[in-house]
């Protein structure tokens, strides 16, 4: 009956959040209905016994990573205004055909099967720290080491490209 | 009435048709990257409905990893942006278009 309830409500703020974050033409406000409907998914993880990924999903997507986009906004600026009209003459037309096709393959797609594969007959899951730290630790180790170095090289990516544009542009202006 | 799954699958199906829309209506560079960013987070969503009804802890695995991923694809997507943005003056995907033939 909570789930229910809670279900009702964060998928509203779900939907509410992302037609937000299309429709907007601010992209503030876009950033903010994005960070709604993460919440709202953070609160389906918790209905769902994912608690590590709930805690994380805070942390970094509504924490981290909409920081990121809100500094990205502050520094381009906001105050040029989108123009809405499409340079493609039929770009706009085709896109909704190909969206509520889209749609309605996902629908049929879900009512042959949401899930295919054994159900697994011990205990119901529990995302717990632990238990996904025995799983990540134990099967998932070299991929885990993977996403370090896919870190790091990110991040090294980011920097470089910051660091090296105004020096191409000092040898150009030269 | 209980919530199975299904219902939250459903949901996420919805979201990530939302952020396809993003995608392909909208014509500023953020807009859309968080467009991109919408449809990772419902696929998380499928992952860890799908896990429970399955009852194992992969779902729950594959999004700690998708996060990750994401994070860093994030962090370069939004320098490649942001130099874009110092050369050009715009962050509109339509005045990018040295390319066209």
């Amino acid at each position: 009956m909570v789930e229910t309830v809670l279900f009702v409500i964060f998928g509203l703020f779900a939907l509410a959040g992302a037609v937000t974050m299309v429709w907007a033409r601010n992209p503030v406000y876009s950033a903010m209905g994005l960070m709604l409907t993460m919440f709202s998914i953070a609160v389906f993880y918790v209905s769902n016994s994912a608690h590590f990924v709930a805690a994380v999903q805070v942390i970094i997507y509504a924490g981290a990573v909409m920081t990121l986009f809100l500094f990205v906004i502050m520094l381009i600026g906001v105050d040029k205004a989108e123009t809405r009209s499409e340079n493609l003459p039929v770009q706009r037309p085709l896109a909704l055909t190909l969206i509520v096709l889209f749609g309605a393959g996902v629908v049929v797609a879900g009512r042959l099967a949401w899930t295919t594969g054994v159900r697994n007959p011990l205990n119901p899951v529990n995302g717990t720290v632990e238990a996904i730290g025995n799983e990540l630790f134990r099967r998932w180790l070299l991929p885990f080491e993977i996403t370090a170095l896919l870190l790091i090289v990110a991040a090294a990516g980011a920097i470089a490209l910051a660091l090296f544009t105004d020096d191409d542009d000092a040898e150009v202006d030269a | 009435m209980t919530v199975t799954p299904g219902w939250y699958m459903a949901l996420a199906a919805v979201l990530f048709v939302i952020g396809t829309g993003g995608i392909l209506l909208r014509r500023n560079a953020l807009v859309m990257f968080m467009s991109v960013e919408l449809m990772l987070n419902a696929v998380n969503l499928t992952f860890v409905a799908a896990g429970r009804q399955l009852n194992v802890l992969d779902g729950q695995v594959a999004v700690f990893f998708v996060m990750v991923v994401a994070a860093a694809e994030v962090v370069v997507g939004l320098a490649i942006i942001v130099a874009v943005f110092r050369r050009r003056q715009t962050a509109s995907v339509d005045e990018l278009s040295e390319l066209r033939g």
